[in-house]
């Protein structure tokens, strides 16, 4: 890799010098070592199926890269969804309020908890690490008192949404869901004066609020999306799994995280793109099902994800620094840290 | 006002008020909680949560977040465990020192990915906390320790005090050594001094010569260190050890006490005293929600639920001193 970067910007066009670029080419080397050991990797019936697993996570990364680039985080994002999720299925059961409106009613209920960690974020001023946190403990509790250490089942036809495929095609829904609000969240964060206001608070946001961008409005909007993916995510889950339960999706916010900023996301906010988070959700999702067929442990596969996250973040250290070089020297390598 | 002896400072004054008024409320609504039970259990259920306190106190003042506590504490009280279980010729005090080296290690690791890898406190934690975690379950193959396989003299710690059976078993003198260590240590070290000074302006300090990185990787390893105590007193507490159950979430608890303990979000500012009263807060509140026979379910709400009025509160009295 040295060697590559090493001969500098006049050789290097620019787009292969970006962390996405590095993030393709992981997700081809590690798809092709998949494919190389296990047959199943080129049968893609079998990669459509094994895809719907990570799209709860995808959605929720979208939304996600909106928060990281406006140089926020959000901890709560697996927490609203394990809410949203055991409330709605208790609305159901319970109460017998029909499902198909409550289905509409959730992402309203995301947008109310992402609202909350919004509002408290952008008008106290308090870092939305600590508030996250707390929501993230609030939230999570909230539904445990909810449904306690039950499961709660839905009926038949709101399960298995990931068996369902697009007529004509072997798509299943929740993958092309994920694609196209991809695409429209790319378009959101890349060509619209709103993306343009969310990189500008991430970079400076003194030097934004200065420039006329209405940081509180911009703060709140990214976490209430980060509310509404996460409730849809919930929705996908509860129909896949066909079970509400409080502990859905625990520690999930990790591999949410770890997407957005192996994706080349800057944690510190300001740099970060959609295609980069989607690049790298597709290669978590070929490493975990690389290490689930090769008969890894889902506890130890936490390991892996940690790790994961880390080589991302020293990496893209490693990257922030030869850009740096080349801008002063207009040549370099990259040193390593 | 650093260099004033004040046991309590402002700021405490509130969380002091929360507790008398909590204490007050559930005695009323149910006088066991006047109980020399009672209070035991809430004696043995803050030591665990003081060291680890302590650790990431420090951590909060230099501006970072360490959430692998919980995970490290997990590896080193499961090591400690299985050293025990396989290898008996140890010794309890073996086992103590093996777990508190191997947190100061795995605390080590955050502190070189933090300090020298310049990778962010919240991503590199996050990170271990994951990795750490699933170590756990590796070492352990996912076979708890039962109490019958730790010698009884690790579980007399929460049992036998210095003064025999009294009320002040061993785990909380050694909760106790800890705290008092570390206020000395930030008070009359320069190291100490250090860690505030980083916390309250990093350029500052930087440019006024402070080995910028060696605190803030040093804060780490004391992190990983209370951690890996905690993880050795948790056997003793517990006797059962399950990759599990050991530690997780305890990330959550450290950093309500800390920040309930009027430790700035912000860093730079804090104190011990406040920090221990922020654990007793914490013990008394879980011990009362059990008392009063609310269920455990409630108990992630109250956390969260502590931190975010804790977190407000301070800014809302930080508002008011600037404007005063």
């Amino acid at each position: 890799m040295n060697e590559v970067l090493a001969t500098g910007r006049r050789t290097v066009p620019r787009w292969m010098a970006t962390p996405e670029s590095i993030t393709a080419a992981l997700l081809v080397v590690a798809f092709g070592v998949s494919a190389a050991f296990v047959p199943r990797f080129l049968d893609a019936a079998y990669l459509l199926d094994r895809s719907s697993l990570y799209m709860e996570v995808g959605l929720m990364a979208l939304a996600m890269t909106f928060v990281i680039v406006a140089g926020h985080i959000d901890l709560s994002c697996a927490s609203i969804l394990a809410l949203v999720g055991t409330s709605i299925a208790t609305l159901h059961v319970k109460l017998g309020v029909p499902l198909l409106p409550l289905v509409f009613l959730a992402p309203l209920l995301g947008a109310l908890l992402g609202g909350i960690n919004g509002v408290i974020v952008a008008q106290l001023g308090l870092p939305s690490l600590v508030v996250t946190l707390a929501t993230m403990a609030l939230y999570r509790g909230l539904a445990q008192v909810l449904l306690g250490d039950h499961s709660v089942s839905l009926p038949a036809w709101f399960t298995g949404i990931e068996r369902v495929a697009i007529a004509g095609t072997l798509l299943p829904v929740p993958l092309v869901l994920f694609l196209g609000l991809a695409v429209a969240l790319g378009l959101v964060l890349h060509k619209t004066v709103f993306g343009t206001w969310v990189f500008a608070m991430g970079t400076n946001a003194e030097a934004a609020r200065y420039s006329g961008v209405p940081v509180a409005q911009v703060t709140i909007s990214v976490f209430v999306m980060s509310g509404v993916f996460s409730a849809m995510a919930a929705m996908i889950m509860i129909s896949r799994l066909g079970v509400a339960r409080y502990d859905h999706a625990l520690g999930l916010e990790l591999d949410v995280i770890t997407a957005v900023v192996l994706g080349g996301a800057s944690i510190f906010g300001g740099r970060g793109t959609v295609t980069g988070s989607v690049l790298a959700l597709f290669l978590i999702a070929v490493l975990q099902t690389g290490m689930g067929v090769a008969n890894v442990k889902a506890e130890y596969q936490a390991t892996a994800s940690g790790a994961l996250l880390i080589v991302a973040v020293l990496m893209g250290n490693c990257f922030a620094r030869f850009r740096k070089w080349t801008a002063s020297k207009g040549e370099g390598s990259c040193s390593g840290s | 006002m650093n260099n004033r002896w004040r046991l309590v400072e402002v700021r405490e004054l509130p969380t002091l008020a929360l507790w008398v008024l909590i204490c007050a409320v559930t005695a009323l609504v149910q006088p066991k909680f006047l109980t020399a039970g009672v209070f035991r259990s809430i004696l043995l259920w803050i030591p665990l949560l003081v060291v680890v306190a302590m650790g990431e106190m420090m951590v909060m003042l230099t501006r970072g977040v360490d959430v692998s506590v919980g995970s490290m504490m997990g590896l080193a009280g499961m090591a400690v465990g299985i050293a025990l279980r396989d290898h008996p010729g140890i010794g309890v005090y073996g086992a103590m020192v093996l777990g508190i080296a191997l947190g100061a290690t795995l605390g080590a690791v955050n502190g070189l990915l933090i300090a020298y890898g310049n990778v962010p406190a919240i991503v590199a934690t996050l990170g271990t906390l994951g990795a750490y975690r699933g170590l756990v379950h590796i070492v352990s193959r996912g076979v708890q320790v039962d109490e019958y396989n730790l010698p009884r003299e690790l579980g007399r710690w929460s049992i036998d005090g210095p003064f025999g059976q009294t009320l002040v078993p061993w785990v909380v003198v050694f909760a106790i050594l800890a705290a008092a260590g570390t206020l000395l240590f930030l008070r009359f070290t320069r190291v100490g001094r250090d860690i505030y000074a980083i916390g309250g302006n990093p350029e500052a300090a930087w440019l006024r010569g402070i080995p910028v990185r060696r605190v803030t990787f040093l804060v780490y390893v004391l992190s990983g260190l209370g951690s890996g105590l905690a993880g050795v007193l948790y056997a003793s507490r517990f006797g059962t050890i399950n990759p599990a159950a050991i530690g997780s979430g305890f990330e959550l608890i450290a950093i309500s006490a800390v920040v309930v303990g009027g430790v700035s979000v912000f860093g730079g500012s804090g104190t011990v005293a406040g920090v221990v009263l922020g654990c007793l807060l914490l013990g008394t509140i879980s011990t009362a929600l059990t008392v009063l026979n609310i269920a455990d379910a409630w108990q992630g709400t109250t956390y969260g639920l502590v931190i975010l009025v804790a977190v407000i509160f301070d800014h809302w009295m930080g508002t008011r001193f600037r404007k005063a």
